[in-house]
């Protein structure tokens, strides 16, 4: 195999390494603001049943995380769902590891939600009171409040813990390995096993310094962007 | 008729009993000045007036009309009404740090009512005039001195036209030589006939600037007078040495 061909073979890997990067930012960031807020309730028990979540998800490791959902269907119901995509989508679809990813994309963004919700309850809770209430003696609601003064605060203070969150993101996506998803990394084992080639292994290294370059860049000036006030 | 009345404000957080029946009246046009040391419920009273605290009882009259009344319970659009009759700048300023100087003037008033926001530009560029910061329209509050930034959340405070406008320590955060003009403003808007409450240490712009002062000691107002009565001829022990230890 040429260079060329192994990096081709890989960047087929790498693509599903970023679709899982992608659909996780894409789910996970959104989700992550309910969870936010429920963990900030005044009422207790929802305050209660979301910290216990999150305490559960980012207290396990994100491997077991994957293993957990994408065997416990089969496990306990007897109904090993994402094994059942994975042929289904196979024979009708021609695409291969469907349930797998799916499997993976669940867990992934479950417990990026839960991250980034602790990112964004830390940027809310880190305003002062006195900004809340400035809004309040100039007869603004709750929610224009919140809208207009609070959240462009919790943005930019939000913006380097959720880049450093992003980072880990990419690096993260080899756990896929662990349920057989042929992520860049599976991908330059399978070329060790079957044609005794190792460089690619370390080779991956490249595709993902590359792309943590590229983000690095990106979030540098959304931070920049935002830098132009000081709260 | 006074313009504000306020009767048996009472407040506790948990056990401590912060305001235990307070009471004054204030007519329009009139600058009162609230003295006390530190602890004695100053910026507990102007909370309750601007609606941030709920006294546990007492009632507002504002211009012979209940106001407010512990036992009523308000909604929230209620509240905003009401607490519009006030305005109040805080010690710490409170600027929004992500507006310019000029969209912290106009952004309330813009969405209060937002198809007058060339009236609010106009009122709010009088105001920066008024405060002497034309040129710093479009500066960001943290490139603002603190003097400025006072300044500032002065003036929108007017924006909104309050009928009274509280003051809680204008000048404290700020570096002895900046408050000379935080305490010009507020003594320009007092020869502008508004109505205010202030609280402040500063003794000397107190007797100059009040025509009613009040000395709060342990959540009570232990002496009211003119500043020539509460200045000149304290009565009470407290306040004699309250104004001997601030002199
Ligand atoms: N939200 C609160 N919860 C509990 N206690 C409070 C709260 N706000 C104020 N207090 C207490 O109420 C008392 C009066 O506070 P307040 O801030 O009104 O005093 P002050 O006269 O403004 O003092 P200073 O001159 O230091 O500003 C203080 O003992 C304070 O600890
Ligand atoms: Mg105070």
């Amino acid at each position: 195999m040429t260079f060329w061909e192994v990096t081709l073979f890989l960047l087929d890997g790498f693509k599903i390494s970023l679709l899982i990067f992608a659909v996780t930012l894409l789910l996970g960031v959104p989700l992550g603001l309910p969870i936010a807020f429920c963990s900030m309730s005044r009422f207790k028990p929802v305050q209660a049943i979301s910290k216990v979540i999150v305490w559960i998800v980012r207290g396990i490791p994100l491997m077991l995380q994957i293993f957990i959902i994408y065997y416990v269907p089969g496990l306990l119901f007897s109904f090993p769902m994402f094994s059942q995509i994975d042929r289904y989508m196979l024979i009708h679809h021609g695409v291969q590891d469907a349930g797998r990813i799916t499997a993976v994309l669940i867990a992934f963004v479950i417990n990026y939600a839960c991250y980034f919700s602790e990112i964004y309850r830390g940027g809310i809770e880190s305003i002062s009171k006195g900004q809340y209430e400035a809004g309040y003696v100039l007869g603004l609601t709750n929610s224009q409040v919140f809208k207009k003064i609070i959240l462009k605060q919790v943005v930019q203070r939000i913006v380097p813990p959720m880049s450093n969150e992003v980072i880990t993101l990419i690096k993260d996506t080899a756990l896929a390995n662990c349920i057989v998803v042929c992520e860049i990394i599976k991908q330059a084992k399978e070329l060790a096993a079957t044609k005794a080639m190792v460089w690619p292994l370390f080779y991956t290294g490249v595709f993902y310094l590359i792309f943590v370059g590229i983000l690095t860049i990106c979030l540098g000036k959304v931070e920049k962007k935002l830098s132009y006030f000081r709260s | 008729m006074a313009l504000l009345e306020i009767k048996g404000i009472r407040k506790s957080f948990g056990k401590v009993e912060v305001l235990k029946g307070v009471d004054f009246a204030l007519e329009k046009g009139e600058v009162l000045v609230i003295i006390g040391s530190s602890g004695s419920g100053k910026t507990t009273l102007l909370r309750c007036l601007n609606f941030l605290e709920h006294p546990d009882e007492g009632t507002f009259l504002f211009d012979g009309e209940e106001l407010f009344s512990a036992t009523t319970a308000y909604s929230d659009a209620e509240i905003r009404e009401k607490r519009l009759h006030f305005g109040l700048v805080f010690q710490q300023f409170n600027l929004f740090p992500q507006y310019t100087v000029l969209r912290n003037i106009t952004l309330a008033p813009d969405l209060l009512e937002p198809d007058k926001k060339e009236e609010h530009l106009q009122k709010a560029n009088q105001l920066l005039e008024k405060i002497g910061l034309t040129d710093r329209a479009d500066a960001y509050p943290c490139q603002l001195s603190g003097g400025q930034q006072q300044r500032v959340a002065i003036a929108r405070a007017l924006a909104m036209e309050p009928d009274i406008l509280c003051f809680d320590e204008p000048t404290s955060a700020l570096d002895p030589e900046l408050t000379g003009e935080v305490l010009k403003v507020i003594r320009s808007l007092k020869s502008s006939d508004s109505t205010m409450i202030v609280v402040t240490h500063e003794m000397a712009f107190a007797r100059d600037v009040a025509d009613k002062v009040i000395y709060m000691a342990d959540g009570v107002i232990e002496e009211a007078g003119t500043p020539e009565e509460v200045f000149g001829h304290p009565k009470s022990p407290r306040l004699q040495a309250f104004l001997s230890k601030t002199e």
